[in-house]
């Protein structure tokens, strides 16, 4: 019950400021499409270099949170998802806004999304310090497997094909070791001085998730946007809040789903959303009505892809591993104010620590108050033109690129690794595994080199790597992960891959 | 294989392999080797790949990636152009803040479907824009003092 001592941090004035901040500004940006949760999380992280590291992890932690609720308002009076992880909300959402019911259908979105997400961060409470001591028992040699798990497991498991998904690892591992040696301080790989120092996370993690969007809506060309913004009605609240509670399966379906799912590294949002509306579906009696605006439908898919927030950062405070894309993003966010996830975290950060997992859980209640009451603001916001959006957010990806250190070079970099990924995504490449590539790629090779000197000093290398009971529980882990998606593959039975869940969003808007 | 024409995944997965066989190259042939013993394995599972890929990208049986048509082609140039002179070229030659406001301004008046014609249009361009600059030199100038390349005006 750590976390009761530090719940008071949440709420000094400055911290509170910026957890509204974070949330409102969450759930606008998660209302617009185009600007995904990971984008949106990574255009802030320069906002929160003179921060605290408590505080600024409150404002990334936040927006996290509300833009994935937020994109279920575009869902719904749009039916444009603000993220892939609204795409299932859109099947019920809008047309229940269609036949009147749209402050309905936002209510149970906010509750359920609400009930899911604080099932999460409680998950998320109770989970990581177990899951942290263990971590202890870690040497040099599973924490570079650990790594390449988190690369593969996101590789295999994200990605549309196998194949590309670990290629794109690769670059991203590739990318990590571009500077100099840090043990011998050897020049690697540095075809250009703006690369001298090496690629900084922030810059590239701004590049990889925004400059692809921003080149995504130039696609589009000079083309309107057409949806129409469905009024909404004045419904009670209280109607609302014991629907959502006597709507009690799909409610539980929901947040399980989504948690489970969560806890699974490279499983993202949109697949939790989806599977719990089909399993909803599969479980109802009602189950002919899904698809015409049933409640079901958006309280299954919005309590399960908020419930998946918290989960999702558990492999990445405890091992180093992030869920999701959003969450690697986030270990970018800690790692520049020089925190380590684990049992670091933990040991020599709890305040910062607990004041981030705490924050998640008033940030919950503050995105379900301000969902209701913002929604037709955000919706206004989600008609925004393409061209302005794109515009804004390479204004932001170039100043907030600059800000990191003051750096020319870091703007290049940001543009150059930007452009590059969104033509590498157009064949297939995917923009997850080249960032865990590059966020662990220095924490895999400081580990390996780390083991090798105590293996040369001691056995060997090979014994070192590929004996002991966790190493080869890592090792099956990785093999196991790349074997199940190159069967899937093979099979071509792969559950919604990414490019699907794309082809959906498209689909549909 | 997608109704992508071969070539795109051809040309795209030759680029792949080919900084795969560079990366491999200097790994195995630069020098301290022990500095590069790390970018050895990397680089070899690299190559590896990317000659596969681009092995069935040679022989047609590329599965995905939907490639990009000339329509969205013709969309993406005149922004990315845009963007490109922005971020290697005017930002420090210009300044940031000259340079941004030039480049939201010409990206604005690409993309935005108002008619051109219409001053009213045009009118409201200058305001988004005007709007930008101010939020942006509030945010960073003013609020994260980031001192920014300023050669032109500010």
């Amino acid at each position: 019950m750590e976390f009761l001592l530090y719940f008071g941090d949440v709420f000094t004035p400055f911290n509170f400021m910026l957890l509204l901040i974070g949330t409102i500004g969450g759930l606008i940006l998660g209302a617009t499409p185009g600007l995904s949760p990971t984008m949106a999380v990574a255009l802030l992280i320069p906002f929160t270099f003179r921060l605290e590291p408590a505080q600024g992890l409150i404002l990334l932690g936040a927006a996290y949170t509300s833009t994935v609720a937020g994109g279920a308002v575009s869902a719904i009076l749009l039916k444009i998802p603000g993220a892939p992880a609204n795409i299932a909300t859109t099947l019920d959402g809008h047309t229940m806004a269609k036949k009147g019911e749209g402050a309905r259908a936002l209510q149970l979105s906010f509750l359920s999304s609400a009930v899911g997400g604080v099932f999460g961060v409680l998950l998320l409470i109770f989970l990581t310090p177990l899951l942290a001591q263990w971590a202890l028992a870690f040497g040099p040699s599973h924490l570079f497997w650990l790594a390449i798990l988190g690369v593969t497991i996101i590789g295999s498991l994200d990605s549309s094909s196998v194949v590309k998904g670990l290629l794109s690892g690769c670059i991203g591992l590739w990318l990590a070791t571009i500077g100099f040696d840090d043990i011998m301080g050897t020049q690697r790989f540095i075809f250009h001085s703006s690369v001298s120092g090496g690629i900084n996370v922030i810059p590239a993690l701004i590049g990889l998730f925004a400059i692809p969007q921003v080149i995504t809506m130039f696609a589009k060309g000079r083309r309107r946007l057409d949806a129409e913004v469905i009024a909404v009605e004045k419904h009670p609240i209280s109607k609302a809040f014991s629907e959502v509670f006597s709507r009690f399966r799909a409610l539980t379906i929901g947040t399980l789903t989504g948690s489970i799912i969560g806890l699974i590294p490279g499983v993202g949002g949109q697949i939790a959303g989806l599977v719990a509306y089909d399993q909803s579906k599969k479980m109802s009696p009602e189950r002919d009505k899904f698809g015409t605006g049933h409640p079901e439908g958006v309280i299954a898919a919005e309590s399960a892809n908020n419930a998946m927030v918290g989960p999702s950062l558990v492999p990445l405070l405890t091992l180093s591993i992030p869920g999701s894309p959003t969450a690697a993003v986030l270990l970018g966010g800690l790692l520049i104010h020089g925190i380590f996830p684990g049992s670091d975290l933990f040991d020599n950060h709890p305040q910062v620590a607990w004041t981030f997992i705490n924050s998640m859980l008033v940030g919950q209640i503050l995105m379900c108050v301000f969902g209701l009451y913002i929604a037709g603001l955000a919706a206004r916001v989600a008609q925004v033109p393409n061209a302005v959006m794109a515009a804004v957010v390479l204004g932001l990806a170039v100043f907030g690129s600059y800000s990191v250190q003051n750096s020319m070079g870091d703007v290049y970099i940001m543009a150059a690794l930007g452009t590059g990924m969104y033509f590498l995504e157009r064949f297939g490449f995917s923009a997850a595994p080249l960032v865990l590539g590059l966020i662990l790629g220095p924490i895999a090779e400081a580990n390996f080199i780390q083991g090798s000197m105590i293996a040369n000093a001691t056995s060997s290398v090979g014994t070192y790597f590929f004996t002991g009971a966790l190493n080869l529980l890592l090792i099956a882990i990785v093999v196991a992960s790349v074997g199940y998606s190159v069967w899937m593959e093979l099979r071509s039975r792969r559950y919604i891959t990414k490019d699907d869940a794309v082809a959906k969003e498209e689909a549909l808007s | 294989m997608t109704d992508l024409p071969r070539s795109q995944h051809i040309v795209a997965s030759g680029l792949v392999a080919a900084v795969g066989l560079w990366v491999t190259y200097v790994s195995y042939t630069a020098e301290p080797a022990a500095a590069f013993l790390f970018p050895r394995i990397i680089a070899t599972v690299f190559v590896v790949l990317a000659l596969w890929t681009f092995g069935k990208a040679l022989l047609g049986r590329t599965r995905v990636g939907n490639g990009l048509s000339v329509e969205a082609l013709k969309n993406i140039l005149p922004g990315l152009i845009v963007s490109l002179i922005y971020v290697f070229w005017a930002a420090k030659t210009l300044g940031f803040y000259t340079a941004s406001t030039i480049a939201f301004f010409v990206l604005l008046s690409l993309y935005d479907p108002a008619p051109h014609g219409e001053v009213r249009t045009w009118g409201k361009r200058i305001i988004i824009t005007a709007g930008f600059l101010a939020v942006m030199y509030s945010l960073f100038a003013m609020l994260l003092n980031v001192f920014t390349p300023r050669e032109l005006l500010f």
